[in-house]
């Protein structure tokens, strides 16, 4: 197992400045949007993004929430590793609201395909985007496009990318990880 | 721990306390599933669900259905008084004729105890015991010991009391079961006919004074006096009962601390408990019941986890 260096902490502050001046162009005040992280790896990117909007942009009264996709995974019973749940913590109606989704790493798409039926059980959303900050292109299973992405990796599948931060794993930085076998 | 350690969830003696665990946990996400504005997921959509109820439930099945159909589960429902068990059928061929039309998971009541475990070991499905006779209830002492941890945090070194007929109590047997298992301390009080001789041999204490009972404990449990099934007098009168065994407002103010107040329900107001203590603040009554369909959920789901199509 050999590990490459992706992004180290100066480079993704910079994206992760980057990718909240692009929510601002977009969501100007925030008003009537909800930024949604995916349990369990999103709440991370999502905890920074809104610190950033908070402090630097000084965006008041943003509206941030936690979704847990488990229970609306497809691969239920068919995986070897049984399905871990976690908490899902939204206190708003998304019902007309515009809503991002949140998560570190885009792969197959199945997990935003989950979190787009999960959003559904907290009312009908106005518009649903997605922000990702590693987007593993050419790894696809669904036809799903991230909005707001940080940086394009293209990995091969037993390739891995680790994403670490802080407040979790010691450093932030982002890895690409290779089987040599 | 994200599995649990058996196929089939029969009663809580044969589960370990990490399946207690997860089942608790996992109910704490059904919950709240089940406040949202939409109290439905997808995750059970391709498993069929028999609720085999051999003997009257209102409650349970009512909490077993709604479960099930929040996990978007297909549901069929069979009750005894219209089958034909009546006609003189097996309990193993009629589950067998239930699981030729393709069903993955069953749940049921039924009057024997051990009826669950018999048929685990003949038939080909997934089983869920919703009360087998006095035996046990597993889904109930979920339940309950889930409540008793959400009222005050944990239930290591808790101390619990269960009150009233615990001769003719499924529920009393799986709470003790349970509690113990997650470090409760546990007594049972009531009228001597009413108690199992050697009960202590559960590492249970046991006391014939309620007001005695009710200054050791920290959470009360009040049984229903279960009269279908009681084919002598255990005691008296059910005015005698009352005096000695109901819980009334007057003597828990007499008491030096605020206990919890539980019942699994349906309460036979003025009996086990009177109006004012039912629906005091003290009580967690109704909380049990919310909390029922979460545990029933998380049981189901834990469940159906571990089933695998061969395909």
């Amino acid at each position: 197992m050999s590990q490459k260096l992706l992004l180290d902490a100066a480079a993704l502050d910079i994206i992760l400045h980057r990718l909240a001046c692009q929510l601002i162009e977009n969501h100007d005040t925030f008003e009537n949007t909800a930024l949604v992280g995916l349990q369990p790896r999103g709440s991370f990117l999502l905890n920074r993004l809104a610190e950033i909007l908070k402090t630097n942009y000084k965006i008041k009264n943003l509206k941030t929430g936690l979704l847990d996709i488990t229970f609306y995974r497809d691969d239920f019973r068919r995986n070897d590793e049984p399905l871990k749940a976690n908490s899902t913590e939204i206190n708003f109606l998304v019902e007309n609201k515009r809503v991002v989704i949140v998560d570190d790493v885009l792969y197959t798409g199945r997990s935003i395909r989950a979190a787009l039926t999960a959003l559904q059980s907290f009312g009908r959303p106005d518009t649903i985007e997605l922000l990702t900050l590693i987007d593993r292109r050419f790894s696809r299973h669904l036809p799903i496009q991230p909005d707001y992405n940080g940086r394009q990796v293209d990995a091969i599948n037993n390739q891995k990318v680790k994403v670490l931060w802080k407040e979790n794993g010691g450093e932030d930085a982002v890895y690409l990880l290779k089987n040599e076998d | 721990m994200s599995e649990l350690s058996v196929d089939n969830v029969l009663g809580i003696k044969y589960l370990t306390v990490e399946d207690i665990n997860l089942i608790h946990k996992t109910a704490d996400q059904f919950k709240e599933v089940i406040n949202r504005p939409i109290k439905k997921v997808p995750s059970l959509r391709d498993i069929t669900i028999a609720n085999l109820f051999f003997e009257n439930s209102t409650r349970t099945k009512l909490s077993f259905e709604l479960a099930e159909k929040r996990l978007s589960a297909d549901v069929i429902n069979f009750s005894a008084a219209q089958s034909s068990v009546k006609k003189g059928e097996t309990l193993v061929d009629t589950v067998n004729n239930i699981l030729a039309m393709k069903v993955d998971l069953v749940v049921m009541r039924h009057p024997h105890p051990g009826a669950g475990v018999f048929l685990s070991k003949h038939v080909d499905a997934r089983i869920v015991n919703a009360g087998d006779g006095a035996h046990e209830h597993p889904t109930q002492a979920l339940l309950d010991s889930y409540s008793i941890r959400e009222k005050l945090g944990s239930l290591k070194g808790k101390k619990v009391v269960i009150v009233g007929d615990i001769l003719h109590s499924r529920v009393a047997l799986s709470n003790i079961y349970c509690l113990k298992k997650l470090g409760a301390e546990v007594m049972v009080c009531g009228p001597a006919t009413l108690l199992p001789k050697h009960i202590e041999s559960l590492g249970v204490k046991v006391e014939l004074n309620l007001k005695k009972a009710l200054e050791w404990c920290d959470v009360a449990n009040m049984l229903r006096v279960q009269n279908e099934r009681m084919d002598i007098s255990y005691f008296p009168s059910v005015r005698e009962y009352v005096q000695q065994y109901g819980v009334n407002r007057e003597l828990l103010d007499s008491l030096k601390k605020d206990i919890v107040i539980m019942h699994p329900g349906p309460i036979n107001r003025g009996v086990e408990i009177t109006s004012d203590v039912a629906d005091s603040d003290q009580a967690i009554i109704l909380n049990q019941v919310e909390n029922g369909v979460a545990i029933r959920m998380a049981v189901l789901y834990l469940v159906a986890a571990k089933i695998r199509r061969n395909d």
